[in-house]
């Protein structure tokens, strides 16, 4: 009981939702962004190791964007620094999809072709923000500044899966591969929050051009359309209910802040 | 109306292009196009006598927007303007149209190619090919991208196929 009813507290903070849509947008950047990051050094080639950790920098960019905003809203004394290392895994509000171990190549670019197909669709609502709803500049402003580079993500990971899926035999199984496993993992993207739905974003029209922006890479790509059912669909995260890969990723990412209360370099 | 209020702004704004890139030491931030406003509170007209820079960063993740602000409040600091406020906005959004000329042309001697002056690749078309981008060694542009993502948020990598040197291309924005 005590459980549920954190997790109540937690969809709803003293900023009302829009605080917890400012998490939830920026918990999903921080943690991909961290994701990313562990292919430091490892790529597959140089060149394509920068890429994957540029794209890290700048969705850890848009994160702290967020949490300084949230940090202004809440007026508590947080900061981006309490927000990001000092809440605990149910208080994370981003999609599965994001938390999910980096596996593979064919898997990371599958995943950020997903994601950066949705941020490109998102910040483009975002930017224009809703006429039925509240107006936020500063939600519109960061939005506006991060889709310029959403459209380089966006057009990077849709020429990876290309090659991939169009590549060799061993490349092509692979990205199949990633298909299966975060085909499930994607309808949470649409499944809105009750903070997202006072946000005022259509997530059921993102939906209608994300799908079409996939079919179009996979043709390309020469890979089967997704099936919408069968594989099943895997979603809570948003609501804080998440993996044990959460855990994993906040341990090494909380760490120095756990152990050493209020170190700063 | 020369006061002296216009001419501390005016002071100001020289002080700033002491003050350069850390990660591209070539450029101030004058060049740069990120100072967008300098507003002193003088104090004749109520104010503290205090100094805020509007900034805005040029790429979301850039790390160096922070050691930037400490920079600008340090040249201030020094040159006697003791209440410095940097205040980051995000608006209207910073484009690499705001780069100065004499900027562009310091990249260029520094090794690095200017971003090209019309934006060619903010764009979704996919294995588009490369921009016409001349190579900062030997002018030619006989030039291919090799990556567009290079060791900063705001370069690309480009190889020049006349010289044969591998070279910096500050991407549009």
């Amino acid at each position: 009981m005590e459980k549920k009813s954190q997790l109540e507290d937690s969809e709803n903070p003293p900023s009302g939702g829009r605080g917890a849509y400012l998490l939830h947008l920026a918990d999903n950047a921080l943690i991909l962004g961290h994701r990313n990051s562990e292919w430091c050094g490892h790529g597959p080639v140089l060149e394509q190791d920068i890429a994957i950790t540029n794209i890290s920098l700048d969705l850890i960019g848009q994160a702290r964007n967020f949490y300084q905003y949230a940090a202004l809203l809440k007026a508590d004394g947080s900061t981006e620094d309490t927000l990001a290392y000092l809440r605990d895994a149910h208080e994370f509000k981003n999609c599965l999809l994001v938390e999910l171990p980096k596996g593979d190549w064919a898997l990371t670019i599958l995943r950020q072709f997903f994601f950066s197909n949705y941020q490109f669709l998102l910040y483009q609502q975002l930017q224009n923000s809703h006429p039925d709803s509240y107006r936020d500049e500063q939600i519109a402003a960061i939005a506006a500044k991060a889709l310029k580079e959403v459209t380089y993500h966006l057009r990077w990971s849709s020429e990876w899966v290309i090659r991939l899926g169009d590549g060799t035999e061993e490349s092509r199984r692979r990205i199949e591969k990633a298909v299966d496993e975060l085909w499930p993992y994607t309808d949470e993207l649409f499944l809105p929050a009750s903070y997202e739905k006072e946000a005022g974003v259509d997530l059921s029209l993102l939906k209608e051009e994300w799908m079409k922006k996939v079919n179009q890479i996979f043709e390309e790509a020469t890979l089967p359309s997704p099936q919408e059912e069968g594989l099943g669909v895997r979603s809570g995260g948003k609501q804080g209910n998440h993996s044990e890969h959460l855990d994993n990723i906040l341990a090494e990412l909380q760490f120095l802040q756990r152990a050493y209360p209020n170190s700063q370099w | 109306m020369v006061t002296e209020a216009n001419i501390s702004v005016a002071r100001i704004w020289s002080l700033l292009e002491n003050v350069t890139d850390p990660e591209v030491p070539a450029l101030t931030v004058i060049d740069l196009g990120i100072v967008r406003d300098v507003i002193l509170n003088s104090p004749p007209a109520g104010g503290d006598g205090g100094v805020e820079i509007i900034i805005t960063p040029t790429y979301t993740g850039c790390p160096a927007m922070d050691m930037i602000a400490t920079n600008i409040k340090m040249e201030l600091l020094v040159n006697g303007f003791d209440k410095v406020k940097v205040t980051s906005v995000l608006t209207p959004v910073w484009t690499t149209d705001w780069m100065s000329e004499a900027g562009k042309q310091k990249l260029k001697e520094y090794g690095i190619a200017p971003p090209n002056p019309r934006q060619q690749v903010c764009n979704n078309d996919l294995f588009a090919p490369g921009e016409a981008v001349q190579c900062p060694h030997c002018n030619s542009y006989h030039t291919h991208r090799i990556s567009e993502f290079g060791s900063t948020a705001c370069k690309s990598l480009f190889q020049c196929d006349d010289c044969k040197e591998p070279f910096d291309y500050f991407k549009c924005h």
